[in-house]
């Protein structure tokens, strides 16, 4: 797992931003910038380079799932490793999230054991 | 023939007098030529036209303004204040997290080891700002839709008892695709009820399908 690797944490949740951005520093990734809506993030990776993204679903203007939708369209950012951390924990919605191309999707709460398994392994398969 | 007025004597109200009046005039006018079985009809719907009359009354009394003017905004801002005191009360734990993880980076062993799990446990705990804030949002909303269909019952009572005509009935809900709703947006729903959703371990089998 490549701790240089720039990561992009999307929550409208000041808090939630927070705590994902101590449990990576934990997990010794330095390299985090965070937006707070799909809109704000899509803008942020075009303008960047991001090796993974970590999103919420349930924001607004641009939720997570819209967010990983323009992600896949993107011809630049289409590979982009994208786990969904989210509170959203119907069948249906893990189903629209995976037929959208999402790599990883972790429902909330979750322990910092659950991100560190799921991070290793998307960043495995990138 | 049977009276037909409900236990408590006539209704006092205008409407009720006004039904009461009618409908005596009507058997008044029909008695020689009822039946029993008619004459009982007939007190029933005197019988029903006064709980009509009553209810509307009591819906008057109601005070709705009450509910929509005060109760409700009064219900929201509170449910507002809770989010913002839960998160000023996440963030100072975080700050005091962050405070022990720093003493944590200048002691080593297992003094070192263990404040860090600490430290990481509250850390996942503290996500329950998130999961209330967004059971909240939920609650509003829910709020929002109830104080709608009050103004809806309030209009059309208030239509008919000045004689205007109804509100038409609601259009049907627009397709997502004539709102520009997402998919995304569709499928917001918030967090669910213990048993309402799929667990990490189900979620992990059902992506583990796709593969």
């Amino acid at each position: 797992m490549d701790k240089n690797t720039s990561v992009l944490i999307v929550d409208d949740y000041k808090t939630m931003l927070r705590i994902i951005r101590n449990l990576l520093k934990q997990l010794e990734f330095e390299n985090v910038e965070e937006a707070t809506d799909g809109s704000e993030a899509l803008a942020k990776m075009r303008a960047g380079n991001f090796g993974l993204v970590i999103s919420d679903w349930n924001m607004a203007p641009m939720t997570g799932l819209d967010l990983l939708k323009e992600v896949r369209a993107d011809a630049r950012l289409k590979h982009t490793p994208f786990i969904m951390i989210t509170a959203e924990s119907k069948t249906e919605n893990v189903v629209a999230a995976k037929a959208a191309g999402v790599s990883n999707y972790i429902v909330k709460p979750f322990n910092a054991e659950t991100l560190k398994g799921k991070i290793e392994k998307v960043m495995a398969n990138a | 023939m049977p009276d037909g007025s409900p236990p408590g004597g006539p209704d006092p109200s205008p409407d009720g007098a006004r039904i009461e009046t009618a409908v005596r005039a009507v058997l008044g006018s029909m008695s020689g030529d009822l039946t029993v079985v008619e004459a009982a009809l007939l007190a029933e719907l005197e019988g029903l036209g006064r709980t009509v009359a009553r209810a509307k009354q009591e819906i008057a009394s109601l005070r709705v303004d009450d509910i929509t003017l005060s109760h409700i905004p009064s219900a929201t801002d509170e449910l507002d204040a809770i989010v913002g005191h839960t998160a000023q009360a996440t963030n100072e734990i975080l700050d005091a997290c962050e405070t022990l993880e720093a003493v944590a980076g200048r002691i080593s062993g297992a003094e070192s080891d263990a404040l860090a799990t600490a430290v990481t446990r509250i850390y996942e705990a503290c996500s329950f700002q998130d999961i209330t804030g967004q059971r909240i949002s939920k609650v509003v909303t829910a709020l929002k839709a109830i104080e709608a269909r009050i103004d809806q019952v309030v209009s059309r009572f208030g239509a008919a008892t000045t004689g205007l005509p109804p509100p038409c009935s609601e259009a049907p809900a627009p397709a997502p695709a004539e709102t520009g709703e997402t998919e995304g947006r569709r499928l917001a729903n918030g967090p669910q009820l213990p048993g309402g959703g799929v667990s990490q371990a189900d979620i992990d089998k059902l992506l583990a399908d796709f593969d």
